[in-house]
């Protein structure tokens, strides 16, 4: 994927009339809904089970984080959701995205085009590789704006302008007849922003955002997305890897892990009350920046499973410390966190038999910490079970 | 080392250098520079002075372009220095032959970022951790070294035994990568990125394997990382990088808990922190060019405490508070220290003033 706000290179003449009716009329119902997502990559090693049966739903102006490793399925998830994978001879699709009324899935290349750019954006990771090299950063941002808002190519110029200096970039009269490599990676990705914020989506997709970028950078970029989200009432799904970036930075989160969602509540509650073991262990393991040095880091064993062969029954319980023998066999569906005794009535999920914080989590830690090993065979060491 | 003494003197008598007790690297005025075309020069690393005592792990951290990687480098002499001296073990490794630094090399070691590319893919786990021990007319003892270093960083030999690197993980590749480090018994291990390429789940393993393995081996570690939160868990000091100058230096604790220089604290407070909303203010710009750095202090232009002394005099290194230095004409503490350190007079010197090696507490 090239453009940053992909758009069909060949758009029909005859795209949407006029802006949107942003704002009015609006239920507050979902604005995207993701029902059962499947993706299924054939290869020559296999099947590789991507995403397995996500299911979310995302309203009006709110920040949805999805977390995982690599490996998690959330990137092709992301790309499913923009319709940027489809099905084909050796890719396996089902399901339903629904974006305002639209089967986004339903859609071929054509009417996806008409709501690429102008009401789903999507910003990547990296910047270097997301802006045509040989053009202009003015063109790539007037391109939407003459496609979509029928601007005549002088008043796009100036609302390229105007939008560079919305993401903060300094002097945007001289950017505009820059090319990508004249800019830093910082900068790079203020200007993919921008495209994609050119025509006022409604739903920002962020794949990882920030990743390239130095951690000073990364501050000031997530805090233009932070603002500009906020002040443009737009919903935004933020796809990471780092359980730190999104802690004040978004509404909900969901966690990934080997393709399938295994846990997913408003951000306060997940990090106050975890449920899923395997966003327990995420916690632990990034290094604390308070408190004192040399602070041995809780591990989670293992790595990633392989989706070519993912395990049986609960995907983490290979790493699981935890894991008990109806893990191995028996997958858990999301279960409501409210039907725990301490459960708040937030919407909270989680996929766990054992959940974190309950009698049976505790008794299962003591069955596996006295025969020194899980189920699944793993060695239950004192760095692995959090106190 | 005592810094009353003029760097110059000591570049005189090179020989005659006697480290103190636990200084086992020194690096005294290090610059390296690369030719960027166009008869242009990338000032990667301008002037480091620096001290690793034994067994303690310093962190170097810093942005990318910073030269924190071309300083671990230069370390090892990968390549030499454009100037300056590393004093190992009281020896200058520059002023050494190549045979000679050959020779030392062994006690110097290094992992890398990306574990799979430094690994050959084409050699078995054993050979490929086994092979320093041949390179130094050890072979004898591969088969009963190499199975306890691999027991010693998480891997059963005797499943590795017939294995190739793209057969693991890139955590598991790190963990070689540590084996074939230590399989010479290293005095100083430079870790260049070692756990940037790895999953947070992953990284822990190897952060605590690295902690073990420094008890064990008795290493001195250097921790190069952009990641504050991983170098604040791991390094008992830390070296705060910028543009090819070291800015502050101090213990790890009392350096992120009330950064001294305007960067660290830009650089902490821009850490994403688990605990909860961002600490303090956000910064803005970038770093500029290393082609054509700033004069003066190279954060001016990004510092809201710039004044025009700033812009015509580089800062110089000094010491703030015990233990604790920073090159920072306006350094943020409770009491200002207005006069720098007598063994700062070199300031009029010109653009790369050297700074005094900072002394030991």
């Amino acid at each position: 994927m090239r453009p940053t706000t992909p758009q069909a290179e060949k758009a029909p003449t005859t795209a949407a009339p006029g802006r949107h009716a942003r704002r009015e009329g609006f239920e507050d119902g979902a604005l995207l809904t993701v029902e059962d997502v499947h993706v299924r990559f054939h290869t020559r090693n296999g099947v590789v089970h991507a995403v397995e049966g996500v299911s979310l739903e995302l309203s009006e102006g709110e920040v949805l984080a999805v977390v995982g490793e690599s490996g998690s399925g959330k990137t092709v998830f992301t790309r499913r959701v923009m319709g940027l994978i489809a099905g084909s001879r050796d890719t396996e699709v089902s399901g339903t995205v629904t974006f305002d009324g639209i089967t986004l899935s339903e859609l071929d290349a054509k009417g996806l085009s008409k709501v690429w750019g102008k009401e789903i954006a999507l910003v990547l990771q990296d910047p270097m590789t997301s802006l045509n090299p040989v053009k202009r950063i003015g063109a790539q941002i007037t391109e939407t704006l003459i496609l979509h808002q029928k601007l005549s190519k002088q008043d796009a110029n100036a609302r390229a302008i105007e939008l560079l200096r919305s993401v903060g970039l300094s002097e945007p009269e001289r950017r505009v007849r820059q090319y990508p490599h004249e800019l830093s990676g910082g900068m790079r990705q203020r200007v993919t922003i921008a495209i994609a914020l050119s025509c006022s989506p409604r739903l920002l997709l962020a794949d990882e955002p920030t990743t390239a970028l130095d951690v000073t950078v990364q501050a000031q970029i997530l805090d233009l997305l932070g603002d500009l989200q906020s002040r443009l009432g737009m919903a935004m799904l933020l796809v990471t890897h780092d359980l730190r970036v999104v802690r004040s930075r978004s509404d909900r989160i969901a966690v990934m892990y080997a393709g399938r969602i295994v846990e997913t509540a408003p951000t306060k509650d997940l990090f106050d009350s975890p449920r899923m073991p395997y966003t327990e262990a995420l916690m632990n393991a990034v290094p604390p920046i308070t408190g004192p040095n040399h602070v041995r880091l809780a591990v989670i064993p293992g790595r990633p499973p392989d989706l070519l062969a993912p395990p049986k029954g609960c995907r983490f319980s290979p790493r699981c410390p935890y894991a008990q023998d109806r893990c191995l066999t028996e997958e858990p569906p999301l279960r409501d966190a409210a039907d725990l005794p301490d459960g708040s009535a937030v919407e909270h999920s989680y996929r766990c038999w054992y959940p974190v914080g309950t009698p049976e989590n505790a008794e299962a830690r003591r069955v596996n910490v006295e025969r020194g090993e899980t189920a699944a065979g793993t060695p239950v060491t004192g760095e692995m079970v959090p106190a | 080392m005592s810094s009353t003494t003029d760097s110059s003197v000591v570049l005189e008598k090179p020989a005659e250098d006697k480290p103190s007790e636990d200084v086992v690297l020194r690096l005294e005025d290090l610059v390296v520079e690369f030719p960027a075309g166009a008869g242009q020069i990338v000032h990667a690393v301008s002037g480091i002075n620096l001290e690793v005592r034994r067994g303690e792990t310093l962190g170097l951290v810093g942005e990318s372009g910073c030269g924190k990687s071309t300083t671990g480098r230069a370390i090892m002499q990968l390549p030499k220095p454009t100037s300056g001296s590393v004093h190992f073990d009281g020896r200058d490794l520059a002023s050494l032959s190549s045979e000679e630094v050959r020779k030392l090399r062994p006690k110097l070691q290094m992992i890398f970022q990306d574990p799979i590319s430094s690994l050959n893919p084409r050699r078995r786990i054993p050979d490929i951790v086994g092979d320093p021990l041949v390179v130094w007319g050890r072979g004898a003892e591969k088969a009963k070294v190499v199975p306890e270093v691999l027991r010693a960083v998480g891997l059963d030999p005797e499943q590795v035994a017939d294995r190739r690197p793209h057969q693991f993980s890139g955590g598991q590749c790190q963990r070689v990568s540590i084996a074939r480090a230590l399989v010479l018994e290293p005095e100083v291990l430079i870790c260049d990125e070692p756990v940037s390429a790895l999953d947070v789940s992953v990284q822990a393993q190897i952060l605590n394997l690295l902690e073990d393995m420094k008890a064990r081996y008795g290493l001195t570690l250097v921790f190069i990382a952009h990641d504050l939160g991983v170098v604040r868990n791991i390094s008992d000091r830390v070296a705060v990088m910028y543009l090819g100058r070291i800015c502050e230096l101090g213990p790890t604790e009392a350096l992120f808990d009330a950064p001294v220089h305007p960067y660290t604290r830009l650089l902490v407070s821009s850490i994403p922190s688990m605990e909860g909303a961002q600490r303090g203010e956000v910064g803005t710009g970038e770093m500029p060019s290393p082609v054509s750095p700033p004069s003066g202090c190279r954060f001016r232009t990004r510092c809201p405490l710039a004044t025009d002394r700033c812009a015509s005099e580089v800062p110089e290194m000094r010491e703030v508070a015990p233990g604790r230095f920073t090159a920072c004409h306006h350094p943020i503490l409770d009491t200002p220290v207005e006069a720098p350190l007598p063994a700062a007079v070199a300031g009029d010197h010109s653009t790369n003033g050297t700074a005094p090696a900072p002394a030991d507490s």
